[in-house]
């Protein structure tokens, strides 16, 4: 098991390094940089201005050699200082907008869970009626309308016609001189309408996965068995077919850990809520390459431990991968 | 959840949509009131702010926070004549070489430090500063020399007499006080900055508001509206739903948006429309290095064959005016009679026929030499005017036998791939206007190398001369004659169709009262907006 703990672990740096490569290429060859996103098509702007911007942010470097500086400072866990005329230190940032994202996808996360499963376990359980194919329909609304579309009529109906709710943003002017409860009750209110877009839009893919492995394990003999003792169906749906049912399901939660980090642009944007995903696009649109970078190795360093994490359960669980496939 | 919820839900939303107009009519204007203080404007932005100290900055959102905080020398009046600011008075030497201003007494910086002429030199010099990365040095490299005799004066020495000088010491004066001997490029008032002017920085809440509260001590007096709150609202349809439900109060609608969605008596009575022209114009260019348009009498056939009233009609549902030169239409620059190639189609035929084009195959397309008279024009992504003003130039182009093929590429590599490369052969964008009339940056024919602004590569020697002539004098007469005889000879030689001047259209609350809409816009006069005791919304 060690030994298989300490190859995989050194596996890890190589892949992070081609990672970090391949991004750092990409964010290259787009067209225009920094220096360009500020001052295009400005009659104040001259060559000499623009030079001077360029030296500023190191940009006049051969690539190769921003590469490797870039490298040597994230070494040493340095993410650098955004491009942007604030010039704050990356990882503030990144840290100011990580609270917001990660929480937000955290409840969607959960309310998916815990809204789809059940939707899959009785779209099975009632298989090819009424209900199975309403269920399905619905889930697939979801699933196809756009989400800036949905999210716009909504805020219209709840924010505009019935003043229920609010339209965008986090707090209501004002919030942070309440109390911890009312503080807390309004920031409550301002989630409601994007965790509910955010889940509505996934439900599809989780249900549908989950009504058909449960279909499957429904088939299975010692379902048929659990019946024949006499079981009740809620008990042999519940305790005997869930339980088996279940386990790939939680492989795909595992999936969806590193997303949790990563937020949405769309709804972040169309609901002003200043998360990772607004910072991520702002940062391309500006062609923040510090911010942009920083954002793509943390995430990918993410995702990577959460590989790992997996495989070591799978390992811990499995002798076959635990003694390399022999 | 059954299938009949899911389709109730359904039902619901399309209902919703239908609902939305309530009845048309008119609201006469909330009027009166006594001038109290107290109450919030909130603002949205779609961008979010980057720095505040406005040297560094180079977008709007940063720009528009910093201009309720910092003063300028001098600054545009609501007729759009130059007046004093944080300047009392200026002269200019009889050979226009010299400008000295004579600074307020007594002005506060926010932290109770006085204002002197010590805080214009350290803006002077860490604005040209070359570690400093900032955009705005150039409008100081003809200066001189800057000196201080004493504290309330500043004397500015040029090389030669240069017009535009005196609207660049408009720009915002830092504390020197706070600065000097530092490092700009982290300084902590980029993220609370201190000033002169009618509002002081309280609180920055990354990616959600910017909060800023009416200063005492400021010198023009303290402004009524108690509180401006700056909110981040990434989309501009989430931002006039949020209008709409009382979220924010002011923000600048689109045509469609002025003409057909907020006419209901529910909105005209909660709010209050304004509209006049933007500082702004759109244009067709076209690459002159290409021999397509190197004959003027092909230009000239272009804009005779498109109409631009229609362009105004059926893209700014009438929310603009014609264009026919690089000024906007009133200001002093700006020549009334000049007559551009109007819309003619049978002139346009004519004068292609005159310059060899003729559709001698039958298909409907002018040819010359057996190729068809066929271009692309390109325009930035994003921008639905532009885009709807292309396909309606395509059809009137067609009509003249002219295949015009539009291409909408992103910002970037519009600018990277097809602009600084000259491979393009013409292009429909916009500029927008600063107050001062010089145009040698984007009409000069020196200007025409690699990233400048006369991309096209206009070149007219008479021009050239005009342009040098209008910014080296401070007399307006003068310079009037340089730019009126300048839209004259660019009426004749057409390297752009100028197309149309939009309006712009901003709306406010109708509770905020003290607006009065000059050429300058609104927002000259702010500090005496106020909302009335009864109506304030937002109490402490």
């Amino acid at each position: 098991m060690i030994p298989y703990l300490i190859k995989r672990i050194l596996l890890l740096f190589p892949l992070l390094l081609g990672i970090t490569l391949i991004t750092f290429t990409v964010i290259h060859l787009a067209p225009g940089e920094p220096v360009e996103m500020q001052t295009a098509m400005s009659p104040k702007i001259t060559a000499e201005t623009r030079q001077r911007l360029r030296e500023y942010y190191g940009l006049d470097k051969p690539l190769p050699l921003q590469y490797g500086l870039w490298l040597g400072r994230i070494a040493r866990l340095d993410f650098g200082r955004s491009f942007a005329p604030d010039n704050r230190p990356v990882i503030d940032k990144i840290r100011e907008r990580i609270p917001v994202t990660l929480s937000l996808n955290l409840i969607a996360l959960v309310l998916e869970f815990g809204l789809a499963l059940p939707i899959g376990i009785l779209a099975a359980v009632r298989r090819n009626t009424l209900l199975d194919k309403g269920l399905t329909l619905f889930v697939f609304l979801g699933f196809a309308i756009p989400t800036f579309w949905l999210a716009l009529l909504l805020m219209y109906l709840f924010g505009v016609r019935l003043e229920w709710l609010p339209i965008s943003g986090l707090h209501s002017l004002g919030s942070d001189r309440l109390a911890p409860w009312p503080w807390l009750l309004d920031m409550a209110r301002h989630l409601i309408l994007p965790i509910a877009v955010a889940s509505f839009g996934s439900l599809a893919g989780l249900s549908r996965y989950m009504r058909s492995t449960m279909l499957e394990v429904i088939g299975q003999d010692y379902i048929t068995t659990a019946r024949a003792k006499g079981l009740p169906e809620r008990v042999v749906i519940l305790r005997h077919a869930l339980r088996n049912a279940l386990l790939p399901v939680i492989t795909l939660l595992g999936f969806s850990l590193p997303g949790l980090i990563g937020g949405s642009v769309i709804f972040e944007t169309i609901f002003a809520i200043p998360g990772m995903g607004q910072l991520f696009f702002m940062g391309v649109m500006a062609r923040d390459y510090p911010l942009v970078m920083g954002i793509l190795v943390i995430g990918a360093g993410l995702t990577l431990i959460g590989n790992l994490l997996a495989d070591l359960c799978y390992a811990l669980a499995d002798p076959r991968i635990r003694h390399g496939g022999q | 959840m059954t299938l009949g919820r899911a389709f109730s839900l359904f039902l619901l939303l399309s209902l919703a949509g239908c609902g939305a107009v309530d009845e048309t009519g008119t609201v006469p204007l909330r009027k009166g009131g006594v001038p109290a203080s107290g109450d919030t404007l909130v603002t949205g932005s779609i961008g979010e702010a980057s720095t505040l100290i406005p040297l560094l900055a180079s977008d709007a959102a940063s720009h528009t926070i910093a201009g309720y905080i910092y003063n300028g020398l001098v600054k545009y009046d609501k007729e759009l004549n130059l007046v004093g600011d944080l300047a009392e008075k200026w002269e200019v030497s009889p050979d226009g070489l010299v400008i000295t201003f004579h600074l307020r007494k007594g002005v506060k910086w926010q932290d109770g430090h006085d204002f002197t002429s010590r805080d214009v030199l350290y803006t002077y010099r860490v604005t040209i500063d070359p570690k400093t990365p900032t955009a705005y040095a150039e409008d100081f490299k003809q200066v001189k020399k800057v000196e201080a005799p004493d504290l309330f004066t500043v004397r500015v020495t040029y090389d030669h007499p240069f017009a535009p000088a005196l609207a660049s010491w408009g720009s915002n004066v830092l504390p020197a006080h706070l600065l000097e001997g530092k490092e700009i490029t982290t300084s902590p008032l980029a993220r609370r900055p201190v000033g002169t002017g009618p509002y002081r920085f309280k609180e920055w809440v990354g990616g959600q508001k910017v909060t800023l509260e009416a200063y005492d001590g400021y010198f023009e007096g303290k402004p009524y509206l108690a509180r401006v709150v700056d909110r981040l609202i990434p989309d501009s349809a989430t931002m006039y739903l949020e209008l709409k439900a009382g979220g924010i109060d002011m923000m600048t609608l689109t045509p469609v948006q002025y003409q057909r969605q907020t006419t209901g008596k529910k909105f005209l009575s909660q709010f209050n429309k304004y509209r006049y022209p933007a500082s702004s114009y759109v244009y067709m260019g076209y690459n002159l290095r290409n021999p397509l348009f190197g004959d003027v009498r092909v230009r000239q056939a272009l804009t005779h064959a498109i109409n631009k009233e229609e362009l105004i009609q059926g893209v700014l549902l009438g929310m603009g005016q014609v264009a026919k030169g690089p000024y906007k239409p009133g200001s002093w620059a700006w020549n009334p009679s000049i007559s551009d190639p109007a819309y003619d189609p049978a002139a346009a035929r004519r004068l292609l026929a005159e310059a060899g084009w003729r559709d001698t195959d039958g298909d409907g397309l002018l040819d010359k030499g057996g190729k068809p008279f066929s271009f692309t024009v390109l325009t930035n992504q994003g921008n639905a005017e532009r885009l709807k003003t292309a396909q309606i130039i395509q059809q009137r182009l067609r009509d003249v036998g002219i295949d015009m093929k539009i291409r909408v590429i992103e910002w970037a590599s519009f600018i990277t791939h097809f602009i600084d490369t000259r491979n393009f052969e013409a292009v429909l964008l916009g500029w927008s206007l600063g107050q001062d009339p010089d145009i040698f940056d984007v009409w000069h024919s020196s200007k025409s190398g690699k990233k400048e602004l006369n991309f096209i590569g206009y070149k007219n020697e008479e021009v050239d001369r005009l342009i040098v002539a209008g910014r080296g004098t401070f007399d307006q007469k003068e310079r009037q004659r340089c730019y009126w005889r300048i839209q004259e000879l660019l009426a004749k030689d057409q390297p752009y169709t100028f197309l149309y001047v939009p309006d712009a259209l901003p709306v406010v609350s109708a509770r905020i009262r003290g607006i009065a809409p000059a050429p300058a816009g609104i927002g000259y006069n702010f500090i005496q907006w106020y909302v009335p005791r009864g109506e304030q919304k937002y109490t402490q």
